[in-house]
């Protein structure tokens, strides 16, 4: 990899003023980041590790009883400590690997937005609030396409934000080797209507299945997708499946979920 | 060039780095402890686990200034100062659970890992546990054996595989 400066700070304040320098670039748990460094698709000047941010690790519920993580919490972190919110430490805790879960962040899973990631569904599935050192960003209004985010240059995922639903599930057909969601499906139950957030499976990255929403808001239920078509139009065609077969499983998927849920 | 310094098997160890060097390399190259293996350096292989402040880390996935003032364990440390093996050596060991053997430092810490978490995990638990570790000689039932035998549970208490 290119060689680079190293900032550590310890808060956050910190951390941001360091990310104003030209090429800079921060580092979460590195699971993504550090591959890509090797293959020299992206060459920093300085990389900012977020590590030592002890205000940006751990999680607590607010006063409206969501459940706030911060943005340096790994992955096994969320899995043991998510009580409040099941499906949500469920999906954590099957990020990759045990050893790769300690020390992935979901800060980092967040901006970066990979389009087979899990929290994207999750994020964007929970109506979650993406909270940055300078603002607050709705899901619906953060994702916005692969790899592509609302995050302001320099800015920091420092927090996330979920609405704990009544009931929710997440689907995921591993792809073996790596272990990313070939297509994952979050669906939650929420007083106000039924959200269904899908991964892996568009080109445009994590996206809500408005059809299955509807109809799912109309009657909860397995039946309620049976004829709901899926367009494989935009999908993503690798040698792991073709768009057709992801248009399926997102069905398939998303059918376990309710199952699950029922 | 960060100055680190850590704790590798109890001992100190500290210098300068660049940025750059993996924490792999820098217990490889730089204090010699070549039991952590390089497999596939892209986090899939699970060759190179360690433990970083107890936890299980792929070493190739992380950088050597991350874990200044961090605990390192690596396989070189699991055996007691006279050589007597650690349980889950003597049950890979004894119930052949390498071949070649370049996965197993990497499965061995793993399995370390697990054990204490989970002191008696079934063959689920296991197979769960080293989705990070992949070994081409021995189809892992060997493995799964080892790791139950390490736990004091009854290797043929196993699901037929």
């Amino acid at each position: 990899m290119y060689a680079f400066d190293v900032e550590k700070p310890r808060t956050i304040k910190e951390a941001v003023a360091a990310l104003k320098r030209e090429e800079s670039q921060a580092l979460g748990g590195g699971q993504t980041l550090i591959p890509t460094l090797k293959q020299r698709l992206a060459a920093p000047e300085t990389l900012v590790s977020l590590s030592g941010i002890a205000e940006m690790a751990g999680i607590c519920r607010n006063a409206a009883g969501d459940v706030c993580i911060g943005g340096a919490t790994t992955h096994a972190a969320v899995a043991a400590g998510a009580d409040a919110y099941p499906a949500l430490a469920q999906l954590a805790g099957h990020i990759g690997d045990p050893a790769v879960r300690n020390r992935g962040t979901i800060g980092g899973s967040i901006a970066n937005n990979d389009p087979s990631a899990c929290y994207p569904a999750a994020a964007l599935g929970s109506g979650a609030v993406i909270v940055t050192n300078a603002r607050m960003i709705f899901a619906d209004d953060y994702f916005q396409g692969m790899f592509a985010t609302a995050l302001d240059e320099g800015a920091i995922v420092t927090e996330l934000r979920f609405p704990v639903p009544m009931a929710a599930n997440y689907q995921k057909f591993v792809q073996p080797a790596s272990r990313f969601a070939l297509v994952g499906v979050f669906i939650a139950k929420y007083t106000d209507g039924v959200r269904v957030a899908v991964t892996g499976a568009s080109q445009e990255g994590v996206f809500r299945w408005t059809e299955a929403e509807a109809a799912l808001s109309a009657e909860f239920c397995p039946a309620a997708l049976g004829a709901l078509p899926v367009d494989p139009h935009e999908m993503i065609t690798d040698i792991h499946g073709s768009a057709a077969y992801r248009a399926h499983l997102v069905k398939v998927m998303a059918s376990r979920a309710v199952a699950e849920i029922t | 060039m960060p100055h680190i310094s850590m704790t590798v098997n109890g001992k100190v160890a500290s210098g300068d780095v660049d940025g750059r060097v993996l924490l792999v390399d820098y217990l490889r190259d730089d204090l010699g402890l070549t039991g952590t293996h390089v497999g596939c350096d892209t986090s899939q292989c699970g060759a190179c686990v360690v433990h970083v402040n107890g936890t299980a880390v792929k070493s190739c996935t992380m950088f050597a200034f991350e874990a200044d003032q961090a605990k390192i364990g690596t396989i070189e440390g699991q055996a007691e100062a006279d050589g007597t093996l650690c349980a889950v050596q003597q049950a890979f060991r004894e119930h052949h659970g390498l071949q070649c053997g370049f996965c197993t430092p990497g499965m061995v810490m793993s399995a370390v890992a697990l054990l204490k978490e989970t002191p008696k995990p079934n063959e689920a638990d296991i197979r769960a546990y080293l989705e990070g570790n992949i070994c081409r000689c021995t189809g892992y039932h060997n493995i799964v054996k080892s790791v139950l035998a390490a736990s004091g549970q009854d290797v043929a208490a196993r699901v037929v595989d």
